[in-house]
């Protein structure tokens, strides 16, 4: 099956294009040529028109909650993957907090069956300790042997100093990082940031300085063990600090950020809208400039959804018995074009090396190349197209999003990958 | 002038007009309390539910002694006989009880915000009887409406919060509404009981309650909520006691004549010693026969605004 697209400007990080538009044709999910065709080339071929469009490396999102096993009425490997396409990713990883979590070689199967065939690649993301409970380290060898790509206990931090340890010794020898979620427990439990905001709702409050002194712990850790630490969505000012001093100091710290916590601040809670409550909590202004000033310098590397499902039932509550998190792969493109390229806080390249580059590298993953030969893994952006966020199209299984009705500038318009291709809201086969 | 909200779910952001149409109405129940018959027929024929969904004897005597006194239809919906133990929802339980045709619902809830909530999900007249940590908004009004009926005045006047702030939404409250009506406040405790950044609400902070006592007109004592945790905030109730407990040898040193309000109940020889909570400085059990026409005032300016 041929296939050509027409007419794109190609943005790679690791590449170097000029900003002339190109075609691409790709042979049964393989790029074939890129450039000018002959007539010849393109016989038989299906034709699509992207001018004006942008194409870069498959974007990847390696913070996601697929909520398989355990919890398939909010989302399932497929609609977590559908979602993934629409929204613009042809990679994922999935975080291991399901029930059961995924510690053993069997679940990681289970999950790889599920993506099999899928346009979406999924890679599960193991648990550190057994059943995520911070006691003992998983079997991270077969783990890492049955597909796992990092290790972390995300929805609570590794317990104890002395497992943290522990695990980067052992996941050292695979090279796959610790991904740890940043919070110290005796000092969080609460609903939102402890800040002049939750005096006045009166919401039990979670100090910034509960997620410092892990970030701070597990780098001292990194430097100590020489092991590799990943710090899931930081959202603090002095961790973007922390992390910026680990890596002036040469130590093997990488930092993600979600879209909602470089976007919103605890401001929005006022409403007592569940779905401003989410772990970490939405900070202050002081820490989302922080944030941002993180991106540009280089101190966060990626940018990822943390997308978390969560049923209705569960988010119409009230806020202090609602459940943390909000779904973000349908809309992460589109709130991190608005927000960070519009706004000329990043330039375009350097949003695709944090959505495409950045995260396979730290994973230890290929970086799909735009060259012949090489499979077609790609996300195709309008960087202009206005768009309205509406939940009633989500193909997630759950709506739980603050971002409903916000006006977006960019767009993922299509995802190419596996032979398959989504675009205008239908999976293809190429 | 009717008042500009219809539901009364914290002092924050209400107009000075709006709380001083309640402590006049208020005036004038005070005095239907002082006589013979003590119940006018203003709310017949409207129903009233109060949501009780955490322990409450005080409150909610109040407040359904303010309904009955207003000749409303009550009906009390406490934890224990709900179908909360059944695993109903808020959202369903909320629905259920709308569609019994009630006018006004009175919500005690130990999760904040849940009264805002509630207004999104019915189109009844909603008053907070206290949210979790955040406000109690009723209270507040009464024991600013005592404040004025003792002292005749609340501009210029100097109130200070005495007690556990970071966890009272009667300190909230007394704030927001004190504030408004020009009293200057100030609050005083333990450091870790006082919320961070307080002063950006416009309110001085003491960590000495001498210097307290001597700074103010008027100490609104709270209680300790000792079913709350708030015993992990202080090292023992002896050190609470000794550094910030209200007694009457530390009323006498600073020499002064000062107001003690306290919203009950009280823990004597705790936050206050029994020689002030039964002295002549307070005024606790004239809070309580306030907060029945306080109440009275609030139900029938919301009940018959629609």
């Amino acid at each position: 099956m041929k296939i050509v697209l027409r007419n794109l400007k190609l943005v790679h990080p690791l590449q170097n294009f000029d900003d002339e538009m190109k075609d691409i044709l790709i042979v049964d999910g393989v790029i074939e040529k890129i450039g000018s065709l002959t007539k010849q080339e393109t016989d038989n071929a299906k034709e699509l028109d992207f001018t004006g469009k942008v194409a870069a490396p498959g974007f990847f999102d390696m913070h996601v909650h697929l909520r398989e096993p355990g919890r398939e009425d909010e989302e399932t490997v497929v609609t977590g993957c559908d979602a993934s396409a629409a929204g613009g990713f042809t990679g994922i990883a999935c975080m291991p907090n399901t029930e059961p979590a995924i510690d053993s070689a069997e679940v990681i199967e289970l999950i790889k069956k599920k993506a099999k065939g899928h346009l979406v690649d999924v890679y599960p993301i193991a648990a550190a300790t057994v059943n995520r409970k911070g006691e003992v380290i998983s079997p991270m060898a077969e783990l890492h042997e049955a597909g796992a790509v990092g290790f972390s206990d995300d929805g609570a931090p590794i317990k104890t100093a002395s497992i943290v340890k522990r695990a980067l010794e052992y996941s050292k020898m695979y090279n796959l990082p610790i991904i740890e979620h940043c919070e110290e427990e005796t000092l969080a439990g609460g609903a939102m940031n402890e800040s002049i905001n939750s005096t006045l709702l009166g919401l039990t409050p979670i100090p910034s300085v509960a997620e410092d002194l892990i970030v701070m712990r597990d780098i001292m850790l990194a430097e100590y063990t020489g092991g590799k630490v990943h710090i899931a969505h930081i959202s603090t000012k002095n961790a973007v600090e922390l992390v910026r001093q680990a890596k002036h100091k040469g130590l093997n710290v990488t930092a993600e950020v979600t879209p909602h916590h470089f976007t919103l601040t605890d401001d929005s809670l006022k409403t007592y809208d569940t779905n401003y409550k989410m772990n970490p909590p939405l900070r202050t202004r002081a820490d989302v400039d922080a944030i941002l000033e993180g991106l540009k310098d280089g101190t966060i590397d990626c940018i990822a959804s943390d997308h978390a499902p969560h049923s209705i039932e569960e988010k119409e509550a009230e806020f202090e018995y609602a459940p943390n998190g909000i779904i973000g792969l349908e809309t992460q493109i589109g709130i991190a074009m608005t927000e960070l390229y519009h706004k000329k806080i990043l330039p375009f390249q350097i949003i695709v090396e944090k959505f495409a580059v950045n995260p396979r590298k730290i994973l230890n993953l290929m970086v799909p190349l735009f060259q012949k030969g090489e499979k077609a893994n790609l996300t195709i952006l309008d960087p202009d197209e206005i768009w309205t966020v509406d939940i009633s199209k989500f193909r997630s299984k759950s709506i739980n999003s603050p971002f409903d009705k916000r006006l977006l500038t960019g767009k993922s318009v299509a995802v190419v990958n596996n032979k398959k291709m989504f675009y205008k809201n239908e999976m293809l086969e190429i | 002038m009717p008042l500009s909200s219809r539901h009364l779910l914290g002092l924050q952001g209400v107009p000075k007009e709006d709380i001083q149409l309640i402590l006049d109405t208020a005036t004038t129940f005070r005095e239907v309390l002082e006589r013979p018959v003590k119940k006018v027929p203003t709310l017949q024929g409207k129903t009233i539910v109060n949501l009780f969904y955490e322990n409450s004897t005080r409150t909610r005597i109040s407040f359904e002694l303010a309904q009955k006194r207003l000749s409303a239809d009550t009906v009390n919906f406490s934890i224990s006989t709900s179908s909360v133990s059944k695993g109903e929802t808020f959202k369903d339980t909320i629905r259920n009880i709308e569609a019994m045709k009630v006018d006004m619902v009175v919500v005690r809830h130990a999760a904040a915000g849940t009264p805002l909530y509630l207004t999104k999900l019915c189109d009844a007249n909603i008053i907070n009887a206290g949210d979790g940590i955040h406000e109690h908004p009723t209270q507040a009004l009464l024991d600013i409406y005592s404040i004025h009926e003792k002292l005749g005045r609340l501009a210029g006047l100097k109130v200070c919060i005495v007690g556990d702030v970071a966890h009272s939404r009667v300190a909230l409250s007394n704030i927001f509404g004190l504030k408004t009506m020009g009293a200057e406040v100030s609050v005083c405790g333990p450091s870790t009981m006082i919320p961070r950044q307080i002063e950006e609400l416009g309110v001085k902070v003491y960590y000495n309650i001498d210097e307290a006592i001597q700074a103010n007109d008027v100490l609104n004592v709270l209680r300790i909520q000792l079913e709350r945790k708030a015993r992990e905030y202080f090292p023992s109730l002896r050190e609470y006691s000794n550094y910030f407990g209200i007694t009457e040898e530390r009323l006498e040193k600073n020499g002064k004549d000062i107001l003690i309000l306290h919203p009950g109940p009280i823990n004597r020889g705790v936050e206050i010693s029994s020689g002030v909570a039964d002295g002549n400085r307070q005024i606790i059990l004239q809070q309580v026969t306030n907060g029945v026409a306080v109440r009275m005032a609030v139900l029938y300016l919301l009940g018959t605004m629609n």
